[in-house]
């Protein structure tokens, strides 16, 4: 039963990503005053690029056409780890938040590697980029999971999320730290503005798209499909850890109705703000990226900091 | 005493503590003018939420009014005046370069960890909350001065100067629970003379060497050279 | 009580005039008629508490005892013969062309404005109060340390608002530890009151109230001019109208003191070590030395003279600092003999610069032929202020050295060594102003030199001999701050 339930939410995962991206570019049609696309829109290009042939260039090695599937079944077994409507299920409890972490470095290892493969100018100038920011990026997350870890004395997702819930409502100065760290990083990684514009191909500054820029087809549908998995699962990381209300603590259809409602509530908001954000600010040149994770970094640690100057006991 | 047995006031300072903390180390490592205008009136909407909390759950009534003071002083006020200047004297695209900028923050921090050994034996006579928001109040303070000594622009000065007035306003709210009345409103009201004094001398000293670089004001010297 | 109720009124009252009436013929002398009936309401009010001892208003906001009250005379007295100084004075610097109406009237307004400050830094009972006329003070005279708007005047002031904003912030953070630690003894609504704090010092917390000394200390000790926080001084005594530069040696820096003096007294209450003694010490002994050397390489004369108060600042913080009655004492008398001399060599200087037109030592020559009563009274107040027998300030500075061989004999050299460097950095300089060529182009002004024979004949009266009230005030006082009476 649990198990099912487990597989249940992580089928809710892989099928409500495209919603979220959909809500996303309808919200930011909306604040640039567009006329926005269906929400249904990244389903329908999903299916469109499955029917079509991929086209792979000749001198790609077998890495080229089996990365997309790797960076697929990455992404969703990131997606069992994390909490999205029930807590204490069985997938939680056997992995922790760095596995989830070293998921994402997996995918994110097998994408730059295909991004070489080809051997163009583009691919490879996506694959050095990426790379660079995710090696900055890591350590400012971790540090930020940690402060929330250290809280819960656990780097189980499943546990800490319970632990928060039982504490009730409670100011840490940490978690305030961490939350925004955390926002930051989940910037960075997804690739939004401002470290990266997910709806151009035509910058020399782009650095996801870089990288895919010779995937077509179905190729391309699974790695749309990740990157939009990716997206909803570090809005489900934030709005699960920092605001956990709402979250289904038993196996009840009505719960977990409830708690379905709740995250798909937190994630419309949270998909508000980023539009909001990403309307607002613009994007910044690559060489402040570097400055833009630091910052993010030192928040982690000033949370980490704060969370031992000053909530621990003495 | 761990943060989940306090009560939420405390935790609520506690929070606004770190946050005010958190724009005081933004400030030091701010090179642009505007930025730097826009968090300083940030810190201060942050010490009218203190004032207003601490008015509110202790029951204080006349700290809703330094609360009003500082929304109206430090949020509105002073922030606008900075900006007018910033903009009229048109440094607001300028980046200062801040010369090594990671001794600057290093700085900071160390200064921090000075406060907290400083107000050490205040913890004796009281809750460990007391020194976290003592500490960060000095540590403010401190970090407005290194603001001071470490960016040139005489906007950035008045910025540093505000921001020592804005920690100790807050180690008087959280400490103490507000000064009383007359001393508060005497302070309220230095603090309003200093800002109109400053857009005075903004305004001299823009005519006297037609910048705002406060390097520039080199002529005295200790010793006649 | 009503006497000091006038005593903060008169000023008032003057800002308010002054601002609103605007510069005209007989501003100067309306000032200097407002100055008088203000130090007449001062002698009323000497006279009760010469009456009735220690006075305290009712609402405890006010508190005069024999510790301020001398110095709220004093004020008033320096502040009155300096408006008589300066109103030919700076009816001169109009004639010149330097100053307008509208500058005047500034200058007029903020005279008052700063005479209010300073009455209030003295009566005052409350510490937070005190800081707030403190920083009034500050607030007051910034503008008129630029009051030319030239570049350097512009830059002395600015340095004068940053650093004083800032060493006085440090003092507000000392008021408020104090204030917490009294919180926590006491009830809340009386807590800043010093004789409510006075009364209970035994119970504070002595470990906050020592860190609060030293942030009072830094804070306060920036306006006192103790080194390494002097900077400021030279630049807005010397940028400033003379006048100023009068008030603020003579009583600015004497109320800065007199602040960390009123909480050496609290924390020496509520802790049993000398730590508050030993700082003043060595903060004393420190801008005493360092302020003797740097008298040797001015080259402008209001900067001499600033530096020569920087020096005598520090003998005082030192004297406080031993804290024993005969120091105390000593302090007590050397704040009134430094202060009347000071502000007498200032209106000297100012006539001097004014008859040679310029500020710079190496222009001003032959005063003595030139103007003769200029260049005698430049140097019987050099003279004076350098400790000669049988001015007061040797009295004061003789018993400082007593009270430093009793308790500290190995300080004794460096203390005079310093007055010999100190003395010899002032002669070397004046010698040639006063007697030396007169060059050409040196114009006799219209000086009125009375309040310089008036400081100065009470400087030789107090070496001579200190009347029997003052000397009562004085052991009252020594009493108070170091717990025995020196007579």
């Amino acid at each position: 039963m649990n198990w099912l339930i487990a597989i249940l939410q992580t089928l809710l995962f892989i099928v409500l990503a495209p919603l979220l991206a959909g809500w996303l570019k309808c919200c930011k049609c909306r604040l640039q005053n567009r006329k926005p696309p269906s929400l249904l829109q990244p389903y329908r290009d999903l299916i469109k690029l499955t029917s079509k042939q991929p086209v792979v260039a000749g001198q790609a090695s077998w890495l080229f056409p089996i990365a997309p599937y790797l960076v697929f079944s990455a992404t969703v077994l990131a997606a069992t780890v994390v909490p999205l409507i029930a807590v204490d299920l069985p997938t939680s409890a056997s992995a922790d938040v760095i596995v989830m972490v070293g998921f994402f470095a997996f995918a994110r290892f097998f994408l730059a590697l295909a991004g070489l493969d080809i051997g163009t100018a583009f691919g490879g100038m996506g694959s050095s980029r990426e790379m660079t920011i995710s090696s900055l990026a890591e350590p400012a997350m971790l540090m930020a999971i940690f402060t929330l870890t250290m809280t819960a004395s656990t780097t189980n997702l499943s546990v800490a999320i319970n632990h928060v819930l039982n504490d009730g409502l409670i100011l840490r100065p940490s978690f305030v730290f961490a939350l925004f760290a955390l926002i930051l990083v989940a910037i960075a990684e997804t690739g939004r503005i401002p470290v990266d514009n997910p709806s151009t191909h035509l910058e020399l500054t782009m650095i996801h798209e870089a990288m895919i820029l010779e995937y077509s087809g179905r190729h391309l549908a699974l790695i749309e499909w990740a990157s939009q998995l990716k997206l909803m699962l570090y809005g489900v990381l934030i709005a699960n850890i920092f605001f956990p209300w709402g979250i289904a603590e038993s196996f009840t259809a009505q719960a977990l109705g409830y708690g379905l409602l709740a995250i798909m509530g937190k994630l419309a908001v949270l998909a508000i703000f980023l539009a909001i954000a990403e309307t607002l600010v613009a994007k910044m040149r690559l060489f402040r990226v570097q400055e833009y994770l630091s910052f993010a970094y030192l928040l982690g640690l000033l949370g980490m900091l704060s969370h031992i100057i000053l909530e621990a006991s003495r | 005493m761990n943060i989940e047995q306090q009560d939420f006031y405390t935790q609520a300072i506690l929070s606004l503590a770190a946050l005010v903390g958190l724009t005081s180390f933004l400030m030091l490592g701010q090179g642009r003018l505007l930025r730097l205008i826009f968090i300083f009136a940030m810190q201060g909407f942050l010490l009218t939420l203190t004032a207003a909390l601490a008015a509110y759950s202790l029951d204080n009534p006349h700290l809703y009014i330094s609360a009003a003071l500082t929304l109206v002083l430090k949020v509105i006020f002073i922030p606008w005046m900075l900006r007018r200047e910033v903009i009229q004297m048109n440094t607001h695209r300028d980046i200062e370069a801040l010369h090594n900028k990671t001794t600057v923050m290093l700085g900071g921090a160390s200064l921090m960890v000075f406060s907290y050994y400083v107000l050490n034996p205040v913890v004796q006579t009281t809750s460990p909350v007391m020194l976290n928001a003592l500490a960060v109040s000095l540590s403010v303070v401190l970090l407005g001065m290194l603001l001071m000594i470490s960016h040139r622009q005489a906007v950035a000065h008045v910025v540093g100067f505000m921001a020592i007035e804005n920690g100790l306003f807050f180690a008087a709210i959280v400490a103490t629970n507000g000064m009383p009345m007359v001393v508060e409103l005497g302070v309220a009201f230095d603090v309003l003379v200093a800002a109109v004094l400053f857009g005075i001398f903004f305004f001299h000293i823009r005519t006297s060497i037609d910048s705002l670089d406060v390097d520039r004001l080199n002529r005295l010297h200790e010793v006649d050279k | 009580m009503i006497a000091a109720y006038l005593v903060l009124l008169i000023p008032f009252i003057g800002i308010v005039f002054f601002a609103l009436a605007g510069h005209k013929a007989d501003t100067g002398k309306l000032n200097v008629r407002f100055n008088a009936v203000c130090l007449l309401a001062t002698v009323w009010l000497a006279i009760n508490v010469l009456n009735q001892g220690t006075l305290l208003s009712s609402g405890k906001a006010f508190l005069i005892d024999p510790f301020n009250v001398y110095l709220i005379v004093l004020t008033a007295f320096v502040g009155f013969t300096t408006s008589i100084f300066s109103s030919p004075y700076m009816a001169h610097e109009k004639e010149l062309g330097k100053l307008t109406d509208k500058r005047l009237r500034l200058y007029y307004s903020m005279y008052q404005g700063f005479m209010l400050a300073m009455y209030l830094v003295l009566t005052t009972n409350n510490m937070g109060v005190m800081w707030v006329a403190m920083e009034g003070a500050t607030l007051a005279t910034v503008l008129l340390v630029s009051l030319y708007r030239t570049p350097e005047s512009i830059e002395a002031a600015w340095k004068y608002f940053i650093l004083c904003g800032v060493g006085i912030a440090q003092a507000l953070f000392g008021t408020i530890l104090l204030y917490y630690a009294a919180v926590q003894v006491g009830d809340v609504e009386n807590s800043l009151l010093w004789s409510v704090l006075y009364e209970n010092a035994s119970k504070l917390n002595p470990e906050i109230l020592e860190i609060a000394f030293v942030f009072m200390l830094i804070g306060y000790g920036t306006k006192i001019g103790l080194v390494p926080l002097h900077n400021w001084l030279p630049d807005a005594h010397s940028e400033g109208p003379t006048p100023m530069s009068a008030v603020l040696s003579g009583l600015l820096l004497n109320d800065a003191l007199y602040a960390v003096v009123r909480n050496k007294m609290l924390v020496d209450g509520a802790s049993h070590s000398d730590m508050a003694g030993h700082l003043m010490m060595g903060f004393g002994m420190l801008s005493f030395l360092v302020a003797a050397f740097f008298l040797h390489r001015q080259k402008d004369i209001k900067r001499l003279f600033s530096y020569s108060s920087i020096e005598h600042m520090g003998i005082m913080t030192f004297a406080f600092g031993i804290g024993g009655p005969l120091a105390t004492f000593a302090a007590l008398l050397h704040m009134t003999v430094h202060s009347l001399t000071k502000s007498a060599i200032f209106v000297t200087v100012g006539h001097a610069s004014q008859v040679a037109g310029t500020q710079s030592m190496e222009k001003i020559r032959g005063l003595i032929k030139t103007q003769p009563r200029i260049g005698w009274g430049l140097l019987i107040g050099t003279v004076a202020i350098a400790g000669f027998p049988p001015f007061g300030v040797f009295t004061s500075e003789f018993l400082v050295l007593l009270a430093t061989m009793h308790s500290y004999p190995w300080l004794t050299p460096l203390l005079l060594l310093g007055i010999g460097i100190a003395f010899a950095g002032l002669f070397r300089h004046i010698q040639p102003m006063v007697y030396g060529n007169q060059p050409e182009g040196q114009l006799p002004v219209k000086a009125n030199l009375w309040p310089v024979m008036i400081h100065l004949g009470l400087v030789l009266w107090l070496g001579l001999a200190i009347p029997g009230f003052l000397a009562n005030w004085f052991s009252q006082a020594t009493l108070l701050i170091s717990g025995s009476t020196p007579l």
